[in-house]
């Protein structure tokens, strides 16, 4: 029977291939339109560490030493507060995470000097996050302890300095000082840029800054600390610091720490363990707020920072507003060609088809026009997607159409046009058999 | 024109009649308020800075060592001052649109217990004061010894500053701000002197109000203000000083990296700043556009299916003596009847879209003129969809009437 109502539904469509073509078009503009923002959306709002997100968590403690009820935990921590919080060990992984900028330049490279940024973080880091290496590894927990001068960098600077080649255990030198490289890294783009993601409440909604591309250059905490001395910069100061005081002891925060913590239990035992270290900070008259202490997850800490761009939001909702103004209009448009069509229908009825029947193969006819306008939509999202990628946003090397968001074009656009099919085909089903061989 | 007879027609076919009406009512909230959003997109991006734009340029410099802030500091601005064309190079901590420095939070007495609100700080060296071409509106531009004040970490202790007419009427409301005084943790400043406009580097945290909290320090160059280099050239001659300025840096500062991103003369750096709202306009023109074109093409849709479903019925009329005239103005009245009820629909549609985008977003109340704009738009646009059917439906002959169909 469907591939009757098909080949009846084909017929009808050829024979009046205007209307057939401006409901295909708006279906093809509506889906178009949706299908590019919520791409977007989809790879903005992904979770950048599928499977391990839920393990991972992003302790604060508020340093401030005024007493104010109202005030909240920075988004960073002091350095004391975080490299305490980190020499304890208390989480299955744990990793400090602070950038800078510095000068580099590789000897033997016929380069310029260049700046690039550096992520003073720890062992931890590169097991926690997933990070894929594509020569050699990651330094050492012990590297970490005797400020060892080595480095891990990105494909990216890699394929610069080296164009590409394993440069394991050749020296760069980073600022004034030389280090040996023990690690490249293999392509890797989180989206967003998650472990560096701290003030999004401060950006007024333009956030796109998060899904730049990760850092070139990746040294053991204690180290970069020493070779750029001087160029770290603080998140925020409570109040300006006094001259000639390293920013280790300033009342500055600027250092954050990831954790990963396995299991429920665990989470529950380190949430203690954060409460009881700013008990003990109170007592010691550094803190002024004890039980200030926050631990969200990775998801809550993005979704707290707003990461996803308002305007990319802006646009998922006047998008749908626009499919809902083509839905209507394909209601409209589908109302007019199946009464149009009454007589036929009369016909059919008068033959012995039933409502239900009638009622099928409207159907049908609705979602083919679906289907035709998820070809057109399809088309339309591969166009917005490439107007996209030419704009000059920090995500646009990250905008694709993956598999899902292809499948879900042409789910959203039969879905779509079989919701608008509904009312016409039920108006189309009762038509009275009698009336309309009279008229005819 | 008898409206009765319209009405009547129109009861017949409620439902076609609220579909077009709900998609025209759906058309008009979002025209209002993607045409708000561009409006106030644009009024943001028209925002004065205060500054001889045409004129500056800036040349960001990284990788230094800050020891020898001034050694270089005097190498670059000696390396500047070569380049034929320069008006004048100075020291300065940021410009307007480029990359933000010196903000901090301020409280108007010595205790620290009045917040007057998060400012941007321009720190400038000799001769940057008269190259932005700001304009003092009371008090005195800065004398030449306010520059020598030493620095505390990123300002100048104790220093008589410059605040923009903005902030004044923000921290001393219906007062004369000169002479009054304000606080940075200990850091103390004394008002020397008002400017008319000087917007902050970045806009403001606290919305397009707090867009002007600016201050102007002198200040002397050294290790806390260093690698930032105020250019100014006739706006013709602006870009060809600035690329040569780069090109300098290799010979007088090779112990420096050019930081090319924050190396651009003040209207690129405008440019590069409004990027994302003009991307926005753009693509809510594209939606509004495409909305216009969806909508016409569902009125023109219907209407065709109502002319040929009412065929006869025209037949009989024109038969009875009705003109081609009668018979295009039914059309055009109804379809004026099914707009003017879509934007009524609409008008309520519109603002609850603008609470909702209110609630989410930046954004104020949405003007009725938009309202009254969207509705003419509209009611055009019904008119124009609706005329190919309508002339189709007057060229019905009374003929029709007479045969069986």
């Amino acid at each position: 029977m469907f591939a009757y109502y098909l080949d009846l539904a084909l017929r009808s469509l050829k024979r009046n291939k205007v209307l057939t073509a401006l409901m295909v078009l708006a279906i093809a503009v509506g889906i178009g339109a949706s299908m590019t923002t919520l791409t977007v959306m989809h790879l903005l709002s992904g979770d950048p560490l599928p499977g391990r997100s839920g393990q991972i968590f992003y302790p604060q403690v508020d340093p401030y030493p005024t007493p104010d009820p109202r005030h909240q935990p920075w988004d960073m921590m002091d350095y004391r507060s975080a490299t305490d919080l980190w020499s304890a060990h208390r989480a299955d992984r744990q990793a400090l995470v602070t950038g800078s900028a510095l000068r580099l330049t590789a000897p033997g490279v016929n380069l310029p000097p260049l700046m690039v940024q550096m992520l003073a973080t720890t062992s931890d880091f590169f097991p926690m996050f997933r990070v894929p290496f594509r020569y050699g590894n990651a330094w050492t927990a012990q590297d970490d302890a005797s400020r060892a001068r080595v480095v891990v960098i990105s494909d990216a600077l890699n394929r610069k300095l080296f164009g590409g080649a394993n440069s394991v255990g050749r020296t760069l030198r980073l600022k004034d000082t030389d280090v040996r490289i023990v690690g490249v890294l293999a392509p890797w783009r989180p989206s967003p840029q998650f472990y560096d993601v701290a003030g999004g409440r401060f950006a007024g909604g333009d956030t796109s800054a998060f899904y730049s591309k990760p850092e070139d250059v990746f040294a053991p905490f204690a180290s970069a600390l020493e070779i750029n001395d001087g160029g770290f910069q603080p998140f925020t100061c409570w109040q300006p610091p006094e001259e000639g005081v390293k920013l280790q002891n300033a009342p500055c925060v600027w250092v954050a720490l990831w954790v990963q913590l396995d299991s429920a239990a665990k989470v529950a035992d380190y949430r203690r363990f954060l409460a009881g270290y700013a008990q003990q900070q109170k007592a010691l008259g550094r803190f002024a707020q004890a039980d200030n202490t926050r631990m969200p997850g990775l998801m809550a800490w993005l979704d707290f920072n707003h990461v996803v761009p308002s305007d990319v939001r802006l646009q998922s909702w006047l998008a749908l507003a626009f499919l809902l103004i083509c839905l209507f209009n394909m209601v409209g448009l589908l109302l007019a060609k199946f009464l149009r069509r009454a007589g036929e229908i009369g016909v059919r009825r008068a033959l012995g088809a039933s409502h239900r029947a009638i009622f099928a193969q409207c159907l049908v006819e609705a979602g083919l026009i679906g289907l035709l306008g998820g070809v057109g939509g399809w088309l339309l999202t591969l166009v917005g997607l490439w107007l996209v990628r030419s704009q000059p946003v920090e995500y646009a090397d990250l905008v694709h159409l993956d598999l899902s968001m292809f499948a879900l074009t042409f789910v959203l656009a039969v879905a779509a046009s079989l919701l608008a099919g509904l009312l016409p085909a039920l108006r189309a089903a009762r038509v009275a058999p009698a009336l309309q061989l009279k008229a005819g | 024109m008898q409206i009765q007879p319209i009405l009547a027609a129109l009861r017949r076919h409620r439902l076609a009649t609220l579909l077009i009406a709900m998609e025209i009512a759906l058309a008009c909230a979002v025209l209002c308020n993607a045409a708000f959003l561009i409006a106030t997109r644009w009024q943001q991006a028209r925002i004065h800075s205060g500054v001889d734009e045409a004129s500056l340029a800036v040349l960001t410099l990284e990788g230094y060592d800050p020891a020898h802030a001034v050694d270089l500091n005097a190498r670059v601005l000696a390396g500047l001052r070569a380049i034929p064309g320069l008006q004048s190079a100075s020291v300065i901590n940021a410009v307007p649109f480029g990359q933000h420095a010196g903000t901090a939070g301020i409280t108007t007495d010595a205790a620290g217990q009045h917040f007057g609100g998060v400012v941007d700080f321009y720190a400038g060296g000799p001769g940057s004061f008269e190259a932005l071409g700001v304009k003092v509106v009371a008090g005195q531009a800065p004398a030449p010894e306010a520059y020598q004040r030493p620095m505390h970490s990123f300002l100048p202790d104790d220093a008589t500053v410059l605040v923009t007419s903005a902030l004044a009427d923000h921290l001393w409301p219906g007062g004369d701000p000169l002479g009054k005084e304000f606080w940075v943790g200990r850091f103390h400043f004394r008002v020397g002197g008002v400017l008319d406009h000087l917007m902050r580097q970045r806009g403001g945290e606290g919305g397009p109000a707090t867009a002007e909290w600016s201050v102007f320090v002198p200040a002397p160059p050294g290790e806390q203000l260093v690698g930032r280099y105020l250019i100014r050239a006739k706006p013709a001659q602006l870009s060809g000083v600035l690329r040569d300025a780069r090109a300098a840096m290799a010979k007088v500062a090779p112990d420096a990296v050019v930081d090319l991103a924050n190396s651009q003369t003040v209207s690129d750096l405008r440019e590069d700043y409004f990027r994302r709202d003009r991307t926005m306009s753009r693509l809510l023109l594209g939606v509004i556009a495409a909305l216009l074109l969806v909508t016409a093409l569902g009125i023109v849709g219907l209407a065709s299916f109502w002319v040929q479903q009412r065929r006869r019925q025209i037949g009989v009329r024109r038969a009875l003596g009705a003109t081609r005239g009668d018979i295009l103005r039914y059309f055009q009245t109804e379809n004026f009847l099914i707009v003017t009820l879509g934007v009524l629909l609409g008008a309520a549609g519109a603002y609850a879209m603008n609470l909702a985008l209110m609630q989410r977003f930046e954004l104020s109340h949405l003007p009725a003129v938009y309202l009254l704009v969207a509705a003419v738009v509209l009611w055009s646009l019904g008119q124009l969809a609706v005329l190919g059917p309508a002339l189709r439906a007057a060229a019905v002959p009374p003929v029709v009437a007479t045969r069986s169909v």
